[in-house]
């Protein structure tokens, strides 16, 4: 691994520095190809978006990406020296998987950054930049970024829309232990909800649907009651929480409805949780005092200022960041001993075919079958004897003395002149 | 009447004053872990700062408007922690802290009555009981009119479904509203019984003429509206805007009650 990354974003830089190092995207041909003429520098890219300027290259010996930005912006380091960030090996690798994966945006978990990457990605390799070490770095980063964001909800709102939804019911209501869930409608998202809410507490669940044996099956589920879609306005009292997500085209309650429905629970409060598209619960009932009516976009806002719920959830998309990472790098490290199991593998090959040509003269006629044995014996003696030479060589690579037991193996069998000869 | 330990009381509840004006700003968490010590030896000096009073003056009955106003922040500060014990919730003292800082300072630098000064009542233990019971149930009617105004706010907050609302450290609606509640359900009582009490006590020392004082009057009207907004939350459950506006003007008849001393001919401190 010989990866180097030079860079500023925004939390680094000001604007005024970031857009003196903007490269827009009919000029990356030519910054690339700028980039890989440096000394030493083997692979090169070049990300910048309106958050950050990165150049990135793998090289086989210490690139000066400094002079880089000095000979290709025209700007002394000394300038944005207080504002670049500079990393190597493991920590380009870091820093590469969590600038894919959204972590290290201005909000966090936002989509677009992962598109920009590939594109860049894609420009790269278009131009030849991008072939062997890099390659494998950005293709393990995009699927890292997918791994985060199927992982995790640091991207997605589903997820946070039922735990906001929960919170809010104990806003409402404190605890919510003893509380009556009534959903209206029984598909995937009312059920996550549900979930979310008996975790939270909840004890009661009734469920009422068009179709009265979904509403029965999903009932069974949660040991609660089902009751037929038209009975829905006479038991909906009972509820302190009513989730609605059906297919209706017009809301199933209206003010009217909240009107009575408050009277029948002498004033208790109730929680409308509307996730439905058209929405079931008419706005104006939110107006009507303990009445508490959130629709999808309301909790959705809420979801995106819940800072807590996403750093929560950053945080366990930087344990697979960091996971990923140690993979990533005992993976390269395993490539590296890649040559010497196959060199190792290729004498051994030689040698025994040099020994079969040998004997066959000496044999006189022997039968296809008797040749086949004999391949067989052979090759199984190899084989076997290569075993543990090979496994120990994989097992270690990952461990600090990978390079002795490698140079150990290549003096053995006398690999290295081989190579050279070959 | 000794001041100093009602004055160490002062520079401790000051703690709670500022606490109170900086969550206007935000910020509440860590002030939480100063104030709530800082207000609890507040009010263990408080007592002990009582108690002295009391032995010096070899009488219970509080002798002056400021030896009451120390009295009730005293209530007030022993409901607070009840409250706080209960339900966790430190909200209530945004108001309370500010009221209680007041009457103290009010106590403890307000001028004192000269030492020769007797109290007019017969009965020193009566009127103790008297005062004691009824600043229980004003600190109830305070205590249920603040969580009417917090109920107000958390409504507010989710109704207007921002981000604010959600991340606002209120306690929860139920639990505001089960605050409300109880203090006007255990302050009921108290209040019921120290008007009984007082009743008792100027109807033996005045008659009948006792009843048409306007601090009086005032009182039974605070009872009288406390029993109609007792009725209407256990009835009809009422809560949120109407119980908060039925508990203000609850309590503010309380309040004219308190202040009608200087109108009373018949229910008069010696000193200010």
């Amino acid at each position: 691994m010989n990866f180097h990354l030079i860079g500023v974003n925004h939390n680094s830089a000001p604007l005024e520095v970031r857009e003196r190092l903007a490269v827009s995207e009919d000029r990356l041909p030519e910054a690339i190809g700028a980039l890989v003429q440096q000394p030493g520098v083997e692979e090169g890219m070049v990300l910048s978006t309106c958050n950050r300027v990165e150049v990135l290259a793998s090289a086989n010996q210490q690139p000066d990406l400094r002079d880089f930005l000095r000979s290709y912006f025209g700007i002394s380091p000394d300038e944005i020296r207080p504002h670049i960030y500079e990393f190597q090996e493991r920590a380009v690798v870091r820093h590469v998987f969590r600038v894919a994966a959204s972590l290290d945006s201005m909000v966090v978990g936002e989509p677009q950054i992962l598109g920009q990457v590939k594109e860049a990605y894609a420009i790269a390799r278009g131009l030849g930049a991008v072939h062997s070490a890099l390659e494998q770095l950005l293709s393990r980063a995009f699927a890292v970024a997918k791994r985060v964001r199927s992982e995790t909800a640091i991207g997605s709102s589903s997820v946070s829309i039922a735990s906001v939804a929960a919170q809010l019911a104990e806003k409402i209501f404190g605890s919510l232990d003893g509380k009556t869930v009534y959903l209206v409608g029984a598909g995937k998202m009312a059920e996550l909800a549900a979930r979310h809410l008996i975790a939270h507490g909840a004890t009661r669940i009734i469920v009422s649907n068009r179709t009265f044996e979904r509403a029965a099956q999903m009932a069974e589920a949660f040991g609660g009651n089902a009751i037929p879609f038209e009975r829905l306005h006479e038991t909906a009292e009972g509820a302190d929480i009513i989730l609605t997500s059906t297919g209706a085209p017009e809301p199933l309650f209206r003010k009217e409805h909240g009107e009575k429905l408050r009277s029948r629970r002498r004033n208790r409060p109730v929680f409308f949780i509307d996730i439905a598209v058209p929405r079931n619960v008419a706005p104006e009932m939110n107006k009507l005092d303990g009445i508490f009516v959130y629709d999808v976009d309301d909790l959705q806002a809420v979801a995106a200022s819940n800072g807590v719920e996403r750093k929560k959830e950053a945080e366990r998309a930087e344990k697979i960041i960091e996971a990923e990472v140690d993979r990533f790098a005992s993976r390269m490290k395993s490539l590296a001993v890649v040559p010497t199991i196959l060199s190792l593998q290729e004498y051994c090959e030689a040698i025994r075919q040099a020994e079969i040509d040998r004997t066959r003269g000496r044999l006189g006629k022997i039968s296809p079958e008797q040749e086949a044995a004999i391949d067989a014996m052979t090759r199984g003696i190899i084989n076997k004897l290569l075993h543990t030479p090979i496994t120990t060589l994989k097992s270690s690579a990952a461990d600090p003395e990978a390079a002795t037991i490698e140079d150990i193996v290549r003096k053995l069998f006398n690999l290295n002149s081989r190579k050279a000869k070959g | 009447m000794p001041l100093f330990w009602l004055r160490v009381a002062l520079c401790l509840y000051a703690v709670g004053l500022f606490y109170a004006l900086a969550s206007v700003w935000g910020g509440r968490k860590v002030l939480t872990r100063i104030t709530m010590p800082a207000v609890g030896l507040g009010t263990t000096f408080h007592f002990v700062a009582l108690i002295e009073n009391a032995m010096l003056s070899h009488t219970w009955a509080p002798a002056s408007m400021h030896e009451l106003e120390s009295l009730l922040a005293f209530v007030l500060m022993v409901f607070f922690f009840f409250i706080y014990a209960r339900y966790q919730a430190t909200s209530p003292g945004l108001a309370v802290f500010p009221i209680v800082f007041l009457l103290t300072a009010s106590a403890a630098f307000g001028k004192t009555p000269s030492p020769s000064a007797t109290p007019l009542f017969v009965s020193a233990q009566w009127i103790y009981i008297h005062v004691a019971l009824i600043m229980v149930g004003y600190s109830a009617l305070l205590f249920s009119f603040i969580a009417g105004i917090l109920y107000l706010m958390q409504e507010r907050n989710l109704k207007s479904k921002s981000a604010k609302g959600f991340w606002s450290r209120l306690p929860a609606l139920a639990v505001i509203d089960d605050i409300g509640y109880k203090s006007l359900l255990w302050g009921f009582p108290f209040m019921t019984l120290g008007l009984i009490a007082g009743s008792i006590l100027g109807e033996a020392r005045q008659g009948a003429s006792y009843f048409f004082d306007p601090k009086i009057l005032l009182s039974i009207l605070t009872w009288v509206l406390y029993l109609v907004l007792l009725y209407s939350r256990w009835s009809a459950g009422w809560r949120g805007r109407r119980a908060a506006f039925l508990s203000s003007a609850v309590f503010a008849t309380a309040v004219l009650a308190w202040a009608a001393n200087s109108l009373s001919h018949t229910h008069r401190f010696i000193a200010p």
